[in-house]
């Protein structure tokens, strides 16, 4: 009966992402989609992998973590480096689970003294980390220091950038949707009452501290075979905080304001590239306007599901017989 | 009757202030105890050193568990809770933006398991899981009449609700000792006697053993079969309620000198 009713939900989603990924298909074939609007597309989805982690950290663990773009760094180098000596797909793959390797244990490293701060002190802190991260990529003769790397070979076209956009989400909702999710909105709500109820505090935290940073490098992967070029100066505090504005802006603790947000921001920023210097003038007043009219961000914590769309169905066929 | 839960000359100094001094105390499996003291006297720090929130200057808490005496001191706060010891707050600390389902289903965290793996991916093993623990959180709730409630977010409940879901979810742990910090503070008579009710079933039902800080003396003096009376930091006397009742340090202690 669970499984019945858990597998109609399921199907629901699975049917959800063919489609989106037969339309961009069809729309590329067909001409719309171009490659500007292709770069647009891909960029979002990046971005979608990004802010899906941060929002986990922020929105659900209540950690306000500010160095994101550190552990994106980690995943970036990690396949531009492979991919650029040995240039196979098997390479790629390979590289994407070094990334993410590499990048939890920087996050262990970065989170164990880091995550015993709160609030404002762990932004700074973590902010730190990020520009270690960034400084020691500066200096490696492996990573070509400050002027970066050219000519990556790209392996991550938009159909693999779409996967992984799917599964990063799937890995993250159904992390929070289960014992270690609840255990990190415990620590999120009250830190105290939840050390009572004998959950291990600092553990989730990094936890969830962690799987953000693991995505962050399977972001970075994407990034780098697909731009085919990457600097340090593409992961800085600024890189950070486009995330950070991007799980504000959706609405922190919504993966579905997430998706919504990425996709705005996205589109307004492509929108806006003939603009010039206008740009970005333009581009900080939306965002000004939407906190203004929205402070809680677009979808405020709520999500999209099917389940509550299907109760919402049934109530009503029920009222009208 | 074993003692379960077993306090020798305990001591916290926060700088120069002495808030527990020197307090000898034990509970006994199975029995309701109260602690009883003027505003101040310490009884939520007492508490606190208990469950591991705050660490002791000195002395020494013992917990008697099934693999024998744990010494308590400096252990941390959700190791305390899972060795057994659930708590409620005495400025209600419930999850407030999650549901009254979730708040419950956070406190088993401790007493089942699930593989990241296995949650991640939705195998068969984690739906049934899920199912499972799902349901004793709602029969738990049941026998408290929350059972309506579940999808509620904790923060619109009515207060008094609120002071029993805290009391669900602090049982929801399966606790061998459960302490209650003033649960019928703010309470009108007739919520009072409701929560008398419910405590004493949940001892009886549960067979557990409840520290409960009240200030409200029906409550005590109905439920309790000893009473500990802090003030000061220090304790003051120990025994019955009727014991209690003649007790001439006491009466002073609330009432003052005699003119």
């Amino acid at each position: 009966m669970i499984l019945k009713a858990n597998l109609k939900y399921n199907i629901c989603w699975l049917i959800l992402m063919v489609a989106g990924f037969y339309l961009m298909n069809a729309l590329i074939l067909v001409g719309v989609i171009d490659s500007f609007l292709e770069n647009m597309v891909v960029t979002i989805g990046i971005n979608i992998i990004l802010a899906v982690g941060l929002n986990l950290v922020i929105g659900f663990a209540g950690q306000f973590s500010l160095g994101h773009a550190g552990f994106m760094a980690v995943g970036a180098y990690a396949t531009a480096i492979m991919i650029s000596k040995t240039p196979t797909a098997g390479a790629f793959y390979l590289s994407i689970i070094v990334g993410v390797i590499v990048a939890i244990i920087a996050a262990l490293i970065v989170g164990f003294p880091t995550l015993r701060l709160r609030g404002d002190y762990l932004a700074i802190a973590t902010m730190g980390a990020a520009e270690i991260i960034r400084i020691i990529i500066n200096n490696l003769k492996i990573t070509n220091g400050p002027s970066g790397m050219f000519n990556i070979p790209q392996f991550a076209t938009w159909p693999v950038v779409y996967i992984m956009v799917c599964v990063t989400t799937i890995i993250i909702v159904n992390f929070i949707h289960s014992r270690g999710g609840r255990a990190a909105l415990a620590v999120r709500e009250d830190e105290i009452a939840a050390e009572s109820m004998g959950i291990n505090v600092f553990k989730w935290k990094l936890a969830a501290f962690v799987l953000g940073a693991a995505t962050a490098a399977v972001a970075g992967s994407m990034q780098a075979s697909y731009l085919q070029t990457i600097a340090p100066s593409n992961f800085n505090i600024m890189e950070s905080i486009a995330i950070l504005i991007i799980v504000v802006l959706g609405g922190v603790g919504s993966i579905t304001g997430t998706f919504v947000a990425a996709t705005i921001l996205g589109v307004v920023d492509a929108a806006l590239q003939n603009f010039g210097a206008l740009r970005m003038v333009i581009y900080a007043l939306v965002l000004i306007l939407i906190m203004i009219f929205k402070p809680s961000g677009i979808m405020g914590s709520k999500e999209l599901s099917f389940k509550r769309l299907f109760n919402r169905k049934n109530k009503k066929v029920g009222a009208k017989s | 009757m074993t003692t379960l839960l077993n306090v020798e000359d305990l001591v916290k100094n926060f700088g120069g202030l002495t808030a527990v001094s020197d307090v000898d105390m034990h509970l006994n499996d199975d029995e309701l105890v109260a602690l009883i003291g003027p505003n101040g006297a310490g009884k939520t720090t007492l508490f606190n050193l208990l469950t591991g929130v705050i660490v002791p200057s000195s002395g020494s808490i013992t917990f008697r568990s099934n693999d024998g005496l744990i010494p308590l001191n400096g252990m941390k706060t959700y190791k305390i809770a899972n060795l057994g010891m659930g708590r409620t707050f005495q400025n209600i600390r419930l999850f407030k933006e999650l549901t009254v389902l979730d708040n419950v289903l956070i406190a088993m965290t401790a007493n089942y398991k699930e593989g990241f793996l296995q949650s991640v991916f939705r195998s068969p093993k984690f739906y049934k899981t899920e199912a499972r623990i799902r349901q004793d959180a709602i029969e738990l709730l049941k026998i408290f009449g929350l059972q309506d409630d579940v999808d509620q977010l904790a923060k619109n409940l009515p207060y008094g609700i609120q002071r029993r879901l805290e009391i669900v979810r602090s049982l929801a742990m399966k606790p061998k000792i459960l302490f209650l910090d003033e649960p019928a503070a703010g309470m009108n008579p007739e919520e009072t006697a409701d929560l008398t009710r419910l405590i004493r079933q949940v001892q009886r039902d549960f067979h557990i053993t409840v520290l409960l800080i009240e200030h409200d003396m029906s409550l005590v003096m109905n439920l309790a079969s000893r009473i500990y009376v802090l003030d000061h930091g220090s304790l003051l006397a120990e025994g019955t309620p009727t014991e209690i009742q003649q007790n001439d340090a006491v009466i002073k202690a609330y009432l003052g000198e005699e003119a």
